[in-house]
């Protein structure tokens, strides 16, 4: 009976498709409607209150569409994790909500998620609807994915146009050691070369990822097993660090950012770079204004290191899931179908400065800016995902806060050698909990 | 509400012969009796349920090996035995050895807080208990800090902190010129001086409030016959005071030491939920443990740990007070 449906709407849904979702409305089953379910967002906006506000019109509209009324909860970061554990331990959930794609791995091996194989994958638009860089970010690879990529992001250099000219400069670095010879020139007074975000520990994280990448590191084998502490990770990690004290460019102050510091500082020419992924809200909201700052791909190593790949960004991005203890699991499938739409994809990330993970929203003609097409040319050809592995988010926060305390240490004074790089790595390595 | 009344019935049928009337006098003698225990019935259940069956579910977990692959279904998680309790217990392991570490900030960590915090809050009594204008005023300011929600307290500290825009700095090295080189408030080694700061403030009016009223309880011909006696203020405190105070001071110190050694709401507010390594409280590593790499059983085989060291901790002190009070 359930099969039977859910080719019926996959069927539905492949007639619908090609006519863009402005339209998709009419074939609903009737059932649906007055069906109430539950919706736990992200905070994707510059506050909970301003992502309420983009998402709660689309919701009124998707209800008007198909008689769905979806109650949304906006929950930060910090306490998104904590808040899914809490719903797979007991089973009281959310119908649909957002996840970090770098957790996808790690949730689904709680197998609280409703895998989407290819028949509901149907049932939301069908696979090939989505970009390929960001479906690699949606669980470990030969499992049905975990959900489907809600938005889309890299991360890129964004550096101060004002500040680059004033030092005589016209043009972004394209390699580490450019970029620190420009941060040379542009470290002077109150003003950095370049801010870290030191106390944040998954963007120390994500960072350790691509400098480790850059240099032929990986966190964990082709086994799956963790080995933070490989000496091309310990490379890696040494070339960011070092930024801050070797080569001093960083404002020893940003070894305790963790609340967007990084961001206010450039923003307020404290800093003349920085590596962030979908900066463009926040920095407006900070007075920065458009025109001051550009964008450019993340520089790589050059001469590439031995083994090194030319990876120089994370397929970040949020992916949106159902809760396999759902009770209206259609009605949850109808909203994701919707968030995912056309349509909704270009309202959605115009707002909050993302990519479209649907080909189809690329047409818009804001999704064809120089600026998008940096990032689009990351996202296809130099990023790469996070290890999709169980351990997935143990390696997050363990190697982000061996960075972070390494940052601490290096800000206090001290020197810190590729040996206690190593042997902080491999006591995060030792608490990372075997999967099984 | 049947199991209390109960064991009135075999009473009742053991002595069919007895007269209706003594039969009904023990009825009524028994139901008064039961009385109280009905009144405590609903908070017993809830004490039951809000405490003790949550601390027999962590002492279950932590003989299993709890992981996020068991979450979902976490009745299902295989038994381990002892193996939990091997792995943190391994002083030499990396486990055991951050347990170690973060047990001695802990330690350090409330004897500091407690001890400041009783000795400004005694002071501060003290120097109240005499009538003066505005000794009220004086008091409710005092209290503010306890009064105040922990989070947005905690919260305006970790930004008094912040080494480049933090009002700390600003003052001890633009205005005062106490240091050349701006020092780290929230990183590094004067983190856990930090943590300790902004707990005294936040704790010590609590020590006040209770002293306060233990003063309030002293007769004031003790200290009229003190003085007659020719005894100095300090003599007064160290020989009518103090000793008039301890049964206050005994209750209140076990109170702050159990608050102090469970804190987790100052560091992880002031610190971000993640504290760096030398304030990192026992109750911060249990969570770190437990919910970032997610092993529920090893993250509750430290707090059952903890549960029966604060538990001995708690038998031995109170043991000791009490042989002083009955040796006194």
């Amino acid at each position: 009976m359930r099969l039977k449906r859910r080719s019926a709407l996959a069927l539905a849904a492949a007639l619908v498709v090609p006519l863009a979702a402005a339209c998709g409305s009419a074939e609903e089953p009737d059932s649906l409607a007055g069906t109430t379910i539950t919706y736990w967002a992200s905070n994707q906006g510059t506050s909970l209150e301003h992502d309420a506000s983009v998402l709660q019109p689309e919701l009124d509209k998707f209800k008007e569409r198909t008689g769905i009324t979806v109650n949304l909860e906006v929950i930060g970061w910090d306490n998104l994790l904590n808040r899914i554990l809490a719903a797979a331990t007991s089973g009281q959930g959310p119908d649909v909500l957002n996840i970090g794609n770098t957790w996808s791995a790690s949730l689904q091996a709680t197998g609280a998620f409703l895998p989407f194989d290819d028949a509901t994958l149907a049932a939301v638009g069908g696979k090939d609807r989505f970009l390929e860089g960001s479906l690699s970010a949606t669980g470990a690879p030969g499992q049905p994915p975990v959900g489907v990529p809600l938005y889309s992001m890299a991360y890129v250099l964004y550096y101060n146009k004002k500040l680059f000219a004033e030092a005589g400069l016209d043009a972004p670095p394209t390699t580490w050691d450019e970029l620190v010879e420009y941060g040379k020139k542009l470290t002077t007074g109150d003003q950095w070369g370049l801010v870290v975000e030191g106390a944040n520990i998954s963007e120390n994280s994500h960072h350790a990822f691509t400098f480790a990448q850059q240099h032929g590191g990986d966190f964990f084998d082709a086994q799956g097993k963790p080995q933070f502490d490989a000496d091309a990770n310990v490379a890696g990690i040494k070339r960011y660090l070092d930024f801050m004290a070797v080569h001093k460019i960083v404002n020893p102050s940003a070894a305790e950012y963790a609340n967007n510091q990084s961001l206010s500082d450039f923003a307020s020419g404290k800093a003349a770079m920085l590596l962030w992924q979908a900066a463009d809200t926040a920095l407006q909201q900070y007075g920065m204004n458009p025109d001051d700052y550009g964008v450019a791909p993340v520089p790589f190593e050059v001469p590439t290191p031995a083994g090194g790949r030319r990876v120089n960004s994370m397929v970040a991005g949020i992916n949106i899931t159902v809760f396999a203890e759902t009770k209206h699991k259609e009605a949850a499938l109808e909203l994701v179908k919707f968030l995912t739409s056309d349509e909704e994809q270009i309202i959605l990330n115009k707002a909050y400065a993302s990519l479209p993970t649907v080909h189809g929203a690329y047409r818009d003609p804001a999704f064809q800016t120089d600026t998008v097409k940096i990032f689009q040319d990351v996202l296809a050809n130099t990023a790469a995902p996070l290890p999709a592995v169980p351990e997935e988010a143990q390696f997050e926060t363990l190697v982000g806060t061996a960075i972070k305390d390494l940052f601490a240490d290096i800000a206090s004074g001290k020197t810190v050698t590729e040996a206690d790089i190593k042997a902080k790595l491999a006591a995060a390595n030792a608490q990372v909990t075997p999967s099984s | 509400m049947t199991t209390t009344t109960a064991p009135i019935t075999p009473v009742a049928q053991a002595d069919p012969g007895a007269p209706v009337g003594s039969r009904r006098r023990r009825n009524r003698a028994a139901r008064r009796a039961l009385t109280p225990y009905a009144f405590l019935l609903p908070a017993l259940v809830m004490e039951l349920l809000v405490h003790l069956v949550p601390m027999a579910v962590g002492v279950w977990i932590s003989f299993h090996n709890l992981t996020q692959f068991f979450i979902r279904r976490w009745s299902q998680a295989p038994f381990v035995g002892l193996e939990n309790y091997r792995v943190v217990l391994d002083w030499s392991g990396p486990t055991g050895a951050d347990l170690l570490h973060s047990l001695f900030v802990t330690i350090i960590y409330t004897v500091c807080s407690v001890g400041l915090s009783w000795l400004f809050g005694f002071t501060a009594g003290v120097l109240l208990q005499k009538r003066f204008r505005g000794r009220n005023l004086l008091r409710t300011m005092f209290l503010t800090p306890y009064a105040l929600p922990a989070y947005a307290a905690v919260i305006t500290w970790s930004f008094l902190l912040q080494r480049d825009q933090g009002m700390l700095n600003h003052v001890l090295v633009d205005q005062l010129h106490l240091a050349d080189e701006r020092p780290f408030w929230l990183i590094g080694d004067n983190s856990l001086w930090s943590l300790i700061m902004v707990a005294v403030w936040r704790t010590w009016p609590f020590a006040l409030l209770c002293i306060t009223a233990g003063l309030q309880a002293i007769p004031p011909d003790l200290y009229e016959a003190s003085a007659m006696d020719g005894a100095g203020f300090l003599r007064q405190v160290r020989e009518v005071t103090l000793p008039m105070l301890a049964p206050v001071n005994r209750v209140l110190i076990l109170v702050l030491v159990l608050w102090s050694f469970n804190d987790f709401s100052t560091p992880f507010v002031l610190f971000g939920g993640s504290a760096p390594r030398p304030a990192e409280l026992i109750s911060i590593h249990i969570y770190e443990s437990s919910f970032i790499t997610w092993n529920f059983g090893l993250g509750s085989a430290m707090s059952v740990l903890l549960l029966l060291f604060l538990f001995i901790v708690t038998v031995v002190y109170l043991l000791a007070v009490n042989r002083r009070r009955r040796d006194a």
